[in-house]
């Protein structure tokens, strides 16, 4: 029984609570993501935000979400009811299983799984399928067109992505998350090196994240608010939230890749002092400031020309990086697995 | 091994379900929703099999690209069940075939397994013996042994892609496309003229 209980019963209690660690202050971050957003969105309109709600309307998040909660939840009656209500589970739980390979410390990860970053890479290019299952069960032709428009962006920018993951890939010698912020750690963080890639891996996270100015699938102005138009209620509430999770976790993408996860800048007295996942979380909230900032800066792009952008520019330029980067790497031997290799 | 084993019933069982439904649904929407079911459950069933590198692979080519332009064209087709129900009985026949070569093909794999009873011992895992990850085996076979067959599957896959594209481009010559070059290069000077204009005058 004993036995029993530490096989088969404590690794599954285990789990769950790691879990939880990690899903309760995502949700928390994502309310206060939101909170950010009004706030400093509204600094650069030189507005106030929101203000009433609690000390510097801090609890502003709370009570929308109870309010979202306390609304009906209408199903329009041409909707295909199953994958109408599946689609925002999908799209919200696909934003929390991503952080199972997330390292926010040196070996503090659920799943330290060596294929980590093409998981990543898998699961963010599954999010399509919430907003196109939501935009055909709705029957209604904004939705669908939103709907259109994301997996068409999505599935262009995710290309050149790929392309940037394997210059890092590279550069850092493993696919595992952990060694590849253990990589950074040897050398300098790869946004020294790969500083244009970095670049671009940002502005594609930006459209794959259907943030402005790549928000085409929600253009209030054309499609009322694309894709969720049906949706009310706790249904619109987890689009919302698996929206902001995935701003989230993109930035925690960017940070492991190009920042230096829970790397400190400089590894001397004053700097080390924070432990590690601070430091992940302070990177983190510097890009998400980015992803606040450019949405109170630029317009939207024309649809032709994100189209542009993604094939005739960014997959390119990202092509040549990696045989740029890749003869590089060879040329001077200084790739991390040769060097591995030869140690051994 | 009870949990692997139970996992495996429970991958494999959803794998066969998923795919029955992908046939025996009405709505091909929901086709192909299980045929996403299916694929990635069999990724499930390579993580079983150690192989995590082909999973994510499965996940990132055939649910994440093929079967999202696959849900594309099905969502914006206009099908009619009635017309596709017509179809069956003729297409019957060739179907029926299709399917008894496969099980009978399954048949012959089944049966060796039990003429030839060490023949399993090939079977295990080669990756887990060689005890590097995935990925670093995969790619020393590949880059290695079979350079060349991978770069003719390469190039095989260029022509294909350069094919679809010169089937399906057709030039339009009444679309009005812009032209990145000239619309950076404009300056304000070459379009805008500023003008003071006092008050009560009109230009």
């Amino acid at each position: 029984m004993v036995e029993f209980w530490w096989t088969y019963i404590w690794p599954v209690i285990w789990i769950l609570l790691q879990i939880l660690a990690i899903v309760v202050p995502l949700l928390v971050g994502v309310a206060y993501l939101t909170y950010a957003e009004r706030k400093v969105i509204a600094a650069m309109h030189l507005r106030r935000g929101p203000n009433v709600v609690g000390v510097y309307g801090l609890l502003q998040p709370i009570a929308d979400g109870m309010k979202l909660f306390f609304k009906e939840t209408v199903i329009p009656s041409g909707a295909n009811r199953i994958v109408f209500v599946m689609a925002p589970m999908i799209t919200f739980s696909l934003a929390l299983v991503a952080w199972a390979v997330i390292p926010l410390g040196d070996g503090l990860v659920v799943a330290d799984i060596n294929v980590g970053i093409l998981y990543l890479f898998a699961i963010s290019s599954l999010g399509v399928y919430g907003v196109l299952m939501a935009g055909w069960a709705s029957n209604s032709k904004y939705a669908f067109l939103g709907a259109l428009r994301s997996a068409a962006q999505m599935v262009s920018y995710e290309i050149s992505m790929g392309f940037i993951i394997i210059t890092v890939l590279i550069v850092a010698g493993s696919l595992n998350l952990s060694d590849i912020v253990n990589a950074q750690k040897e050398s300098v963080w790869f946004i020294i090196p790969l500083f244009p890639m970095a670049v671009i891996f940002f502005i594609s996270t930006l459209a794959e994240t259907n943030r402005h100015p790549f928000d085409l699938p929600e253009a209030e102005a054309e499609l009322v608010a694309g894709y969720f138009v049906e949706y009310s209620s706790m249904t619109f509430a987890l689009f919302f939230l698996g929206e902001y999770a995935n701003m989230i976790l993109m930035a925690g993408m960017t940070t492991i890749l190009f920042f230096g996860g829970w790397l400190p800048p400089f590894d001397i007295a004053p700097f080390n002092w924070l432990p590690g996942p601070i430091w992940f979380i302070i990177k983190m909230c510097m890009l998400l400031f980015i992803f606040l900032w450019v949405r109170a800066t630029f317009p939207r792009y024309r649809y032709d020309q994100l189209m542009r952008l993604g094939w005739k520019v960014f997959l390119p330029i990202s092509l040549a990086a990696v045989v740029i980067v890749g003869g590089v790497v060879l040329a001077f031997d200084i790739s991390p697995l040769a060097n591995a290799a030869a140690s051994k | 091994m009870i949990i692997q084993g139970l996992a495996f019933y429970m991958f494999a069982a959803i794998t066969v379900a998923a795919g029955v439904m992908v046939i025996s649904a009405r709505n091909p929407v929901h086709s192909v929703l299980f045929l996403i079911l299916a694929f990635f459950n069999s990724a499930g069933l390579f993580v079983l099999m150690g192989a995590e590198f082909l999973a994510m692979i499965l996940v990132v080519v055939y649910v994440g690209a093929v079967a999202v332009l696959f849900m594309f064209v099905v969502m914006m087709l206009d099908i009619s069940l009635a017309e596709m129900r017509a179809g069956f009985l003729q297409y019957l026949p060739l179907g029926a075939m299709i399917g008894f070569v496969l099980v009978m093909e399954l048949g012959i794999i089944g049966g060796s397994w039990v003429i030839a009873d060490n023949v399993d011992k090939n079977f295990v895992a080669p990756i887990v013996a060689m005890k590097t990850t995935n990925t670093e085996a995969l790619g020393n076979m590949l880059y290695t042994h079979y350079v060349y067959y991978f770069q003719a599957a390469g190039m095989i896959l260029l022509v294909a892609m350069i094919g679809a594209i010169v089937l399906t481009h057709r030039k339009r010559p009444d679309a009005r496309k812009q032209n990145i070059g000239d619309q950076v290069s404009r300056h304000p000077s070459d379009t805008l003229e500023i003008k003071k204009v006092s008050s009560g005058s009109g230009v």
